[in-house]
């Protein structure tokens, strides 16, 4: 691939009263790359995009962002990375347009007034732009701090779970601007907790505990994975589903409509689980089949517990 | 993890752009406006603080009891009595003829003030030979006192003007022909009333310059918008000038208000250098709002932040010379003092408003005051983390 890289950073480590909350973390996006970050809560998810855009000083590791030194040229990084914060940090006591007027000043741009006006008008805030940030529901408070953050047209846009709360109409208008950006050569880290989100990412990386498990591209994640399905429908699903779920050898039983597909990385255990079901409840249909990104998302968000201690 | 660490990993940069400043001082302003409460106060506490402390100046103390020490009785002794008594200044509560009795009651508190017309007073007093009326005055509650002194000297003059008259006349020039010593017991120092207006001015600075920074970061990061903030390209030292400058408004209204009322209400002559005065209250709201500031990158929570304000704000009342006189405190305590911004000030204020100093006078006080701020600008933007750690 000879797409220039624009996070490349090698052994980020940060630790927290003594406990490492992200270790050896190396991650390569590649120009125009929407990559997704994923990993349960207190995985180290929000620490890593916070070393990435100098925020936080990583205790080991080094790196370049957008070209420049992760250590030493953080201002030079943060002129050109759009940052959303996970938790709303734009200033509640200032309407909306002053928010936005606020952030345009801060990165020195030109034609502000048209900028602010643009992006209101992308919001479709313009009629309310005099109204308090700290008034605004949850989505639009999300909408606002994504629009501050594009606002100087970065490069890099670093989301950190931007649609944590949004609406589903919201959520798919968010992920067609990021896919626009994407096209003009903009690239996205975003971590996020929706796998129909994930799965519009171009490639993903899974943390848990702090260490990266996964980094791949999503094509690719199942074979990685490796990770076997076999599908159960039929009556009584109920019971099946039960008996399914005490089985050796079975990671993921999730129901799907009518059916459940029951997932594992035993090949052979599987398959003898599905038969150990199809002989007690000899009405149900089982068959093996392709696993989809859906039970490895299920499979990873909900195979791993909150990483806090 | 340790927030003492400095971020070493990115040499500082004195490249201010002053856009940037403009930014985050717009920024607080529009907040400031938006906290009315914050405002009132701001505007409202020296004119409070000037009243309640203006009626201990300007209360002019009456019925302040007193014990008269008469050595004989002529006609110009008894008018000096009657126009007391007349006066509602003192309440004669006895008459006594023994030093020894008259400091006994002025001892046990039951008298204010003792006053002592020696013998052969009247006598020498036309002799022009100037005699003594003795006032020995409880000067623990100086304020009180003062009023009461200036009072009995008025009343002499006027009682024995009309007195001054025939063979007598050539008494009625001024100086007067008699002499009055006062003696202020129990709290030698004294302290004008004259000296609390202008010194309230360096207080009610103090209070509200560097409480009101000392919230600046702490408050953004109580907020979570320091995320934010940290994430753009802004500078430590444009957020400080940024984030300070507004206040520097509303120290310079506190200034015209208090100024305004102590000149108007309470007649504070101001005798010196207007040029003098402003550089050295630019001075010191600079240090102020530099003192505060650097409280906000020390404390992790406004709570504590106010804390810190008031670990500030005791000494610089009770070590500063506001309180008690500079020069007789331990050598300790001054040290501590002319560390303040405020000691420095009280002296300048002191100086020019009312011995009517100028520039040349202050100077010694205006150097101290600039180092002062310098050191705290600088300790300030070394400690600000440009990071969240
Ligand atoms: N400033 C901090 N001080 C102490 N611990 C922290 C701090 N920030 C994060 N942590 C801890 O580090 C771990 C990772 O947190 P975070 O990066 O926020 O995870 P995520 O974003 O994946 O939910 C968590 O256990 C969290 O409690
Ligand atoms: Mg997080």
């Amino acid at each position: 691939m000879n797409v220039p890289l624009v996070i490349d950073v090698r052994g980020l480590s940060k630790s927290f009263g003594g406990r490492r909350v992200v270790d050896d973390f190396n991650l390569r996006v590649p120009r125009g790359a929407i990559y997704g970050f994923l990993g349960p809560n207190g995985s180290g998810k929000t620490t890593t995009i916070r070393m990435v855009c100098g925020l936080l000083k990583p205790e080991a590791g080094v790196g370049e962002v957008l070209g420049f030194d992760v250590l030493r040229e953080s201002l030079k990084i943060k002129e050109r990375v759009g940052y959303m914060t996970q938790k709303f940090s734009l200033y509640e006591d200032l309407s909306i347009r002053e928010n936005l007027e606020f952030i345009a000043r801060i990165y020195g741009l030109d034609r502000r007034a048209e900028r602010v006006d643009q992006a209101l008008a992308d919001l479709g805030l313009a009629e309310r732009q005099g109204q308090l940030a700290g008034k605004l529901s949850g989505g639009w408070k999300q909408r606002l701090a994504l629009a501050a953050c594009m606002i100087h047209e970065p490069a890099l846009l670093l989301l950190d779970e931007p649609t944590a709360g949004v609406d589903p109409k919201a959520r798919r208008d968010f992920w067609d601007q990021i896919r626009r950006y994407s096209a003009q050569g903009v690239t996205t880290l975003v971590s996020t907790h929706y796998m129909d989100e994930a799965v519009q990412c171009d490639s993903i990386a899974y943390i848990a505990y702090g260490k990266k498990l996964l980094d791949a591209p999503t094509a690719e994640i199942p074979n990685q994975i490796g990770l076997f399905a076999w599908r159960v429908s039929g009556r009584p699903l109920q019971e099946a589903q039960r008996l399914l779920e005490a089985q050796p050898g079975v990671d993921l039983v999730a129901r799907f409509g009518t059916a459940v597909h029951v997932c594992g990385k035993d090949r052979a255990a599987l398959e003898a689980a599905a038969r150990a079901a199809k002989a007690a409840f000899p009405h149900v249909e089982i068959a093996p089949i392709e696993t989809g990104f859906e039970e490895i998302f299920i499979y990873l968000m909900s195979g791993s517990v909150d990483n806090f201690q | 993890m340790s927030r003492l660490a400095l971020p070493r990993f990115e040499a500082p940069s004195f490249d201010v752009s002053w856009a940037r400043v403009f930014a985050v001082f717009l920024k607080e302003l529009v907040q400031m406006r938006r906290d009315r409460p914050t405002f009132a106060i701001m505007i409202m506490m020296p004119v409070i603080q000037l009243v309640l402390f203006g009626y201990a100046i300007n209360t002019d103390p009456r019925h302040m009891p007193a014990v008269i020490e008469l050595r004989e009785d002529g006609p110009m002794t008894r008018a000096f009595l009657a126009s007391l008594t007349a006066s509602t200044y003192i309440d004669i509560v006895s008459i006594v003829t023994r030093a020894e009795d008259g400091d006994a009651a002025l001892r046990s508190g039951q008298a204010n003030f003792l006053i002592s017309i020696p013998e052969g007073f009247e006598r020498r007093l036309v002799r022009g030979e100037r005699p003594q009326i003795l006032i020995a005055a409880d000067t623990s509650d100086p304020v009180a006192a003062g009023g009461a002194i200036g009072a009995i000297q008025q009343i002499a003059q006027s009682a024995f003007a009309p007195e001054f008259v025939g063979p007598l006349a050539f008494l009625a020039p001024a100086p007067a022909p008699y002499e009055i010593v006062v003696h202020r017991r129990f709290n030698p120092a004294g302290v004008s009333s004259f000296n609390i207006v202008p010194a309230l001015l360096g207080v009610i600075l103090t209070m509200t310059m560097v409480m009101i920074t000392s919230i600046a970061l702490t408050r953004e990061s109580e907020r979570g918008t320091m995320e934010n903030l940290l994430a753009t390209p802004v500078r430590p030292i444009e957020v400080m000038i940024g984030k300070t400058t507004p206040y520097i408004f509303v120290g310079a209204i506190q200034v015209v208000i208090v100024m305004t009322i102590a000149v108007l209400l309470f007649h504070i002559p101001f005798t010196g250098s207007l040029i003098a005065f402003l550089i050295g209250v630019t001075l010191f709201i600079f240090a102020n709002l530099m003192l505060g500031y650097l409280i906000s990158t020390l404390a992790k929570t406004q709570m504590q932040a106010m804390q810190m304000t008031f670990f500030v704000f005791l000494p610089s009342i009770l070590l500063s010379g506001f309180m008690f006189p500079f020069r007789a405190m331990p050598a300790w305590a001054q040290a501590i003092g002319e560390c303040l911004p405020i000691t420095h000030f009280l002296r300048i204020v002191r100086e020019v408003v009312l011995k009517g100093a100028g520039f040349a006078d202050v100077i010694g006080d205006l150097m101290p005051l600039g180092a002062i701020l310098l050191v705290l600008a600088g300790v300030a933007l070394a400690r600000f983390r440009r990071t969240l750690d």
